[in-house]
């Protein structure tokens, strides 16, 4: 993608929406892939807590998916399922590929 | 109408009438009166804005930046150690492009320790994208200090206007005072274009540049420096056909026909105009620049006032320590250089540390130029030797 | 008046040399004199000697140095000229006007290289008697004015009296006391 000449951007740096974050794709540097596994979960939200990212994806208090675009995959939401839910599993992006 | 003020006084007269949303400051001699006196006006309810004393100089022009990003027409006020503690917010307010407007008061920078009048406080800051005006004497210090919240709003830079301190900013003189409502009517009201507060459209502020974008920004605020020229200029024509006083890049006095000139910033010129008229009267055709404005630096129309002009002496209030002399001088010989035919330039530094610059001082510099006494390229004047 | 009028004020830290300037500068101006007044700063400090100065014309002033080589002095404290050469650059046509309760011969003999003319007058008693206190500077006004005949006296009484009301409007007997100070010392000053 081309970028803007000085005369087209906004002046002083700004940024003039809100949000902006969630185009930058940050899930091509993810090395080890979240899966999650709908019949183990129990919707504790423990990994949407502790996701850095913002990754986890909610809807009606209940986990729906992992937003694999921005998700970096440090495996933090594995770590936090509670060990006797074990729903989210770490696996390599090359295993996956497979 | 005629009333007799103080640079400090006249600088918060000015605030006062232009009654700004913020003022962030912390005082520093001899800029302490602007504050103070201002600070008044808050208590007395003669003013909505909302006064943020902070404790120290750098929290004032980051509290500033940050009242100016918010949307608030926001001043502030300081002097030489004080405008040295703002110094990495200064360029941050400039490459954020906030209008802020800052009184200043020209004070020596320390060490040695000194509270007297030098410009060695602003010239330190002359490459941090900030307009600066420099005054000659208190109508100067309030008339271009309600200019200045224009000139701010319409570049989309901060601009400094300052004047020398105690010579200035403590010498009570006698001036004119605008009504309340002209000065009202002359600032307008402030509309901010991507104010921080304004919810239904969120911004981003102060998001990191790599080597991808920095250079455009820088490359935004360059070419908006060049424009502030033209609206410095628009906005003292405006000024000067509503209330009768003219302000432009310089002042020339007794130019036109100069056989020997010299260019000088704030009250020095005063007390060089005397001179000048002493000259003139044996039939010495001398003449003096007073450059006002030194960011942007008018070099083209500079180069045309200057032109044809055989001799002239810069005075510099302050040494760059680059060891060839002052800073307006190495710029003003610099503007000169594409003349057909270029003059003998030498620059005199005087006056730091608040030393006294009188008549018989500014009448050695004519005489130096009148007898072609330009071989050594910096002289120092009024310093024991 | 010719085109420039420069007074220096020496008092000391405290005395009001400085407010001395301004009032005087507040009351030309009253006069649509041009005027400046600035003091001298330094380390001062209580008790330690100070200047402070004055110029006034009927055009525009231009000159901002300091006072070299003045048309008037007023010296607020005499104890001064013990230790400071107060006619130095006095023009010698000058007029030099101190605060003692000697008589201008006597001080006249003191300053024999001064040529010009000594004004005298007691504004130390002449304060303590109106005010209640030792404040010199205000009724040295008057006395400045009947020495110089710079400003009409009457008017600068009554814009003196104008500012005194706005400034003390709950102590009549401060304005009193200042307007009585001030047309004392311009009837009791005595020149040579």
């Amino acid at each position: 993608m081309s970028k803007e000449a000085w005369q087209d951007l906004p002046i002083g740096g700004l940024i003039l929406e809100g949000g902006t974050a969630t185009k930058y794709i940050t899930g091509d540097w993810r090395s080890l892939r979240p899966i999650w596994d709908e019949e183990k979960c129990i919707s504790c939200l423990n990994c949407w807590i502790y996701c850095p990212d913002s990754s986890v994806l909610v809807e009606d208090e209940k986990m729906i998916g992992i937003d694999y675009d921005h998700c970096k995959g440090c495996g933090i939401c594995a770590k936090e399922c509670p060990p006797k839910v074990q729903a989210i599993k770490m696996v390599s992006e090359a295993e996956f590929r497979k | 109408m005629r009333v007799a003020k103080t640079g400090n006084e006249a600088m918060a007269e000015a605030m006062r009438q232009i009654n700004p949303d913020v003022v962030a400051a912390y005082p520093i001699t001899p800029a302490t009166e602007i504050v103070q006196i201002f600070s008044g006006f808050v208590a007395d309810g003669v003013v909505n804005t909302e006064f943020v004393a902070v404790e120290s100089e750098h929290s004032a022009m980051s509290a500033c930046i940050g009242s100016c990003a918010a949307g608030a027409r926001t001043m502030t006020s300081t002097s030489s150690q004080g405008l040295a503690l703002m110094w990495e917010m200064l360029y941050i307010a400039s490459g954020l492009r906030m209008p802020i407007v800052l009184a200043e008061v020209n004070r020596a920078l320390s060490s040695p320790i000194n509270i007297h009048c030098d410009h060695s406080d602003t010239m330190g800051a002359r490459d941090c994208g900030w307009i600066q005006i420099y005054c000659e004497n208190a109508q100067e210090a309030y008339d271009s200090l309600i200019q200045a919240v224009r000139i701010a709003e319409e570049s989309l830079l901060p601009i400094m206007v300052s004047t020398d301190g105690f010579i200035i900013s403590h010498g009570m003189e006698s001036m004119e005072m605008l009504e309340d409502a002209q000065v009202k009517a002359f600032v307008g009201e402030y509309k901010p274009q991507h104010p921080l507060l304004d919810l239904d459209h969120p911004i981003t502020i102060g998001a990191i540049d790599f080597t991808d974008y920095y250079f455009e920004h820088k490359r935004q605020t360059i070419e908006a420096m060049r424009n502030a020229k033209g609206i410095v200029a628009k906005i003292g024509q405006e000024f000067g056909e509503k209330f009768g006083r003219h302000y432009g890049f310089f002042e020339e006095y007794k130019l036109e026909d100069a056989e020997i000139a010299i260019v000088v910033l704030g009250s020095t010129a005063g007390t060089s105009k005397v001179v000048v008229d002493e000259l003139r009267q044996k039939g010495i055709k001398a003449g003096l620049l007073r450059l006002r404005l030194f960011r942007p630096f008018p070099y083209q129309e500079l180069a045309n006032a200057l032109s044809g002009i055989p001799c002239i002496a810069v005075m510099d209030r302050s040494d760059s320590l680059n060891s060839a002399g002052g800073p307006v001088f190495t710029e003003i010989r610099s503007a000169l250089y594409d003349l057909e035919i270029r003059p003998k330039m030498v620059n005199y530094i005087y006056g730091l540390g608040g030393r006294n610059i009188d008549l018989s001082q500014i009448r050695s510099v004519y005489e130096d130029l009148a007898t072609n006494k330009t071989d050594e390229l910096v002289r120092y004047l009024g310093v024991r030797e | 008046m010719g085109k420039l009028f420069e007074i220096r004020w020496h008092g000391r830290g405290g005395q009001g040399a400085k407010t001395a300037s301004i009032l005087f500068a507040d009351a030309a101006i009253g006069e649509g004199k041009y005027i400046q007044a600035f003091p001298e700063y330094g380390p001062e400090r209580m008790g330690a000697p100070v200047q402070a100065f004055n110029r006034l014309s009927d055009e525009p002033i231009t000159l901002h140095c300091g006072v070299d080589s003045p048309d008037v002095v007023v010296v607020l404290d005499p104890s001064l000229m013990e230790t400071i050469d107060v006619t130095q650059g006095l023009k010698q046509s000058g007029v030099l006007l101190i605060n003692t309760n000697q008589e201008p011969k006597v001080m006249k003999d003191r300053l024999s290289n001064f040529g010009g003319k000594l004004w005298t007058v007691d504004a130390s008693t002449i304060s303590k008697e109106e005010l209640g206190q030792e404040i010199p500077n205000t009724p040295m006004l008057g006395a400045l004015i009947k020495a110089t005949n710079l400003l009409d006296f009457e008017g600068m009484l009554e814009d003196t009296r104008k500012k005194l009301t706005k400034k003390f409007k709950s102590k009549p007997e401060v304005i009193d006391g200042n307007i009585n100070s001030i047309k004392r010392a311009y009837q009791e000053v005595k020149g040579e």
